[in-house]
């Protein structure tokens, strides 16, 4: 038995990355480094308001007193900020054909991806905010999603044309101060999606941002702002992934919700950043603030996200139950195979009475992955009658990865309950060979145990990229039993 | 059906099968008896392809082919199911999609289009009554918190679905009281043809009473010391191993 663990240990090889590939497009980017003039530089690029600029100048002088956070079960080699190039542009070729052309080389590369970037060829029911590097290189639907009112565009776009709302709300749930890596995006950000929902609008359509790193020895540093304004409903999907290199590249996002009373906000991810080769070498540092604000009597986030990419995730989509009634939703599964590191998790914070939170965690450890959980249930004390169930299962495969469980739960008053449930399973090898003899492949054996594992967390996503998500998951772990 | 010839396998160094040749043609079931310990468990888990028995020396023939080249999965596809002594539970996978994905595994092996969401359903039903398990278990997770008699019966079920050539049962008497033991035999009767064969592998008589075999091996200690007709169940039955064991020994002396 044991030679034939090590034999299964020693095969570990890496499944294919799908989207590793680079495209040849002209870019406009800045000198590498980090400096209060990179961060003046970027606000000119972008023609910002004065207000912004400040805003930017803030978070950089504080985040110069800022030390890199030391407190996740992740080892992080250093980050060098001044190799860093803190803003790439795709140049657009100028636009003969009407100010919705796009470099058809950008196209191409979205195409690729499986991200059609002309309305008519793209899923039925879904809008896509288009980045790459640095800014916003097309928002479909903008037109049909206004007639209902609804602004989805770059936030860019929106600091132009929706400067009020913008500023109403930015930083409002992750300030400038808040940690590390939310102060350094609030001081370079270069671009992301905007969404804002009026009252009483169940948005038509599932929205949607693509995040594509393309440019070598890039950061990328996007914000994005969800408003979901009274009675109103959306959903909204974020995608991710990068070419393969040899070195780490940095993406630092922040992304803020707010659902006002009786608004519903759902926010699912399928992250795909490129993971760094089989021997833990290049790959994306997935640095994330995510962070949603139930701000009104009954509203509801719901966070939902399939973590597969990137060397290190340092992940905690979070809810501050502020209104009454209000509701937090996490549901997450995080795969590491080979050298990934995940520290991901969630924060449910509770103010308004009678509020309610729910986190299912799965983790998926397998070659030498390391895989935590971590996560804060804090129930204040004039929040009675709050409920929170947690979750967190955790599966290996092999004997070289781990999985680690950090939950704290913080209850101030009596008449609040939290329960919190934990396991930890294995693949078996005759799990495996059970599948075998009933004809089933190895590979789809995994395939068919993991996703039973993750099916709670799946069946949170949007259709379409529930299926993308198991054959993603079946992906992230071939080859993880020989 | 399935040759095989002076097969010596061992387990971490240790020699469990110490030379077995046995022949098995179609429509013949064959019982193979044993004290614990014999090697009995083992020779179905090298059938099946195991790896962590390895075979040092002989030959497996299946179909004409070297059975032992072949990968598990492989082996499957090609009508060899292995009733499990202890089945193992997969929690999150239900029977239905368990099922679903075998039954097309085997298919495509045949070049069958998968088979529709409605015909399976109909398959699952008409399958389900023959080993008389609750229909609600399709909805649960694979032998996740069966019954000892539930996952026996089980195995049958999958048996039953799976339509094998050869079908391998490793102690599928074990743990069951007698109904349950009426059950999986009166479903491996009604599944048997003129061209499937099975080897029903007990440490007691009691199963055969319901399953008549045409061939019963003793194995003792990594040999087959006896093959004879059906009453040597009952011999065995009653007069127990040491029988063979002091008839062994006599053997040695003479």
């Amino acid at each position: 038995m044991e030679k034939d663990q090590d034999k299964i240990i020693n095969d570990i090889t890496t499944g294919e990355y799908k989207y590793g590939f680079f495209s040849d497009i002209e870019t406009d980017k800045i000198p590498k480094g980090l400096s209060e003039e990179v961060v003046r530089i970027i606000s000119a690029k972008k023609n910002e308001p004065d207000w912004l600029l400040e805003f930017r100048l803030k978070a950089y002088r504080h985040w110069l007193k800022m030390k890199m956070p030391a407190w996740a079960n992740l080892k992080i080699p250093p980050i060098d900020y001044q190799e860093i190039i803190f803003y790439a542009a795709p140049r657009n070729k100028p636009a003969y054909e009407g100010p919705d052309s796009i470099d058809p080389e950008l196209k191409r590369t979205f195409d690729k991806l499986g991200i059609p970037l002309e309305e008519q060829k793209h899923l039925a029911g879904f809008a896509v905010d288009a980045v790459m590097d640095s800014i916003s290189v097309k928002t479909t639907f903008r037109e049909t999603l206004a007639e209902s009112g609804i602004i989805f565009c770059s936030f860019s776009d929106a600091v132009k044309e929706y400067p009020d709302l913008v500023k109403r709300y930015m930083g409002t749930v992750v300030p400038y101060t808040d940690n590390f890596f939310a102060s350094l995006n609030s001081a370079v950000f270069s671009d992301g999606s905007f969404c804002y929902i009026p009252k009483g609008v169940r948005c038509p359509m599932e929205l949607s941002t693509y995040f594509r790193i393309n440019s070598a020895n890039t950061g990328q540093f996007e914000r994005t702002l969800l408003v979901a304004d009274e009675e109103s409903y959306v959903s909204y999907l974020e995608g991710c992934t990068a070419p393969m290199r040899d070195e780490h590249q940095l993406h630092a996002a922040v992304v803020e919700i707010i659902a006002e009373k009786n608004a519903e906000v759902k926010y699912s991810t399928v992250q795909n950043w490129y993971p760094g080769d089989k021997n833990g070498k290049g790959g994306i540092f997935n640095f994330v603030t995510k962070r949603g604000m139930c701000r009104g009597d009954n509203s509801k986030i719901s966070w939902t996200q399939v973590e597969t990419g990137s060397a290190i995730t340092w992940k905690y989509p979070s809810c501050i139950l502020r209104g009454d009634n209000s509701t937090g939703e996490f549901y997450s599964v995080a795969v590491t195979n080979n050298y990934q590191q995940a520290d991901t998790g969630t924060k449910m914070m509770h103010i308004g009475k009678n509020s309610k939170s729910t986190i299912v965690s799965k983790g998926i450890a397998a070659g030498h992955g390391q895989n935590s959980y971590r996560g804060l249930v804090k129930v204040m004390k004039n929040a009675t009658g709050c409920r929170n169930f947690s979750q967190c299962d955790s599966l290996l495969m092999g004997d070289k990865c781990g999985a680690h469980t950090f939950p704290y739960i913080e209850v101030d008053n009596q008449s609040s309950i939290v329960e919190h449930e934990a396991t930890t399973s294995r693949i078996g090898e005759d799990q495996i060979f059970y599948c075998n003899q009933r004809g089933i492949s190895t590979e789809d054996a995994i395939g068919l145990i993991v996703n039973g594992y993750a099916r709670e967390v799946i069946n949170k996503l949007p259709m379409e990229f529930a299926v993308e998500a198991q054959k993603l998951l079946q992906i992230s772990l071939e080859g993880s039993v020989g | 059906m399935l040759v095989i010839k002076n097969l010596k396998v061992e387990i971490d160094g240790k020699i469990i099968l110490k030379g077995i040749s046995l022949e098995i043609k179609a429509g013949e079931i064959h019982a193979i008896m044993g004290p614990n310990g014999s090697g009995k468990s083992t020779l179905a888990a090298v059938l099946a392809g195991r790896e962590f028995a390895r075979v040092t020396e002989g030959t497996v023939t299946y179909m004409g082919k070297n059975l032992l080249e072949m990968a598990p999965e492989d082996r499957a596809k090609e009508g060899i199911f292995l009733g499990f002594q202890y089945p193992i539970e997969i929690p999150g996978v239900s029977m239905v999609n368990f099922m679903k994905t075998a039954v097309n595994e085997h298919r495509k092996h045949k070049g069958l289009e998968p088979v529709s969401a409605s015909d399976f359903l109909k398959m699952m039903r008409e399958k389900k009554e023959l080993v008389e398990i609750d229909s609600k278990l399709a909805n649960r997770s694979v032998n996740e918190g069966y019954s000892g008699g539930e996952k026996k019966k089980n195995e049958i079920f999958q048996m039953a679905m799976l339509e094998p050539r050869l079908a391998i049962l490793d102690e599928t008497d074990s743990g069951l009281d007698i109904d349950a033991l009426k059950i999986v035999a009166r479903g491996v009767n009604k599944l048997k043809r003129p061209d499937n064969s099975a080897i029903i592998i007990t440490h007691y008589q009691r199963l055969l009473d319901f399953i008549i075999p045409d061939v019963v091996h003793v194995l003792f200690d990594g040999r087959i010391v006896r093959t004879a007709g059906k009453e040597l169940a009952h011999e065995l039955e009653a007069k127990g191993y040491d029988w063979i064991k002091r008839d062994m020994d006599k053997n040695d002396q003479s």
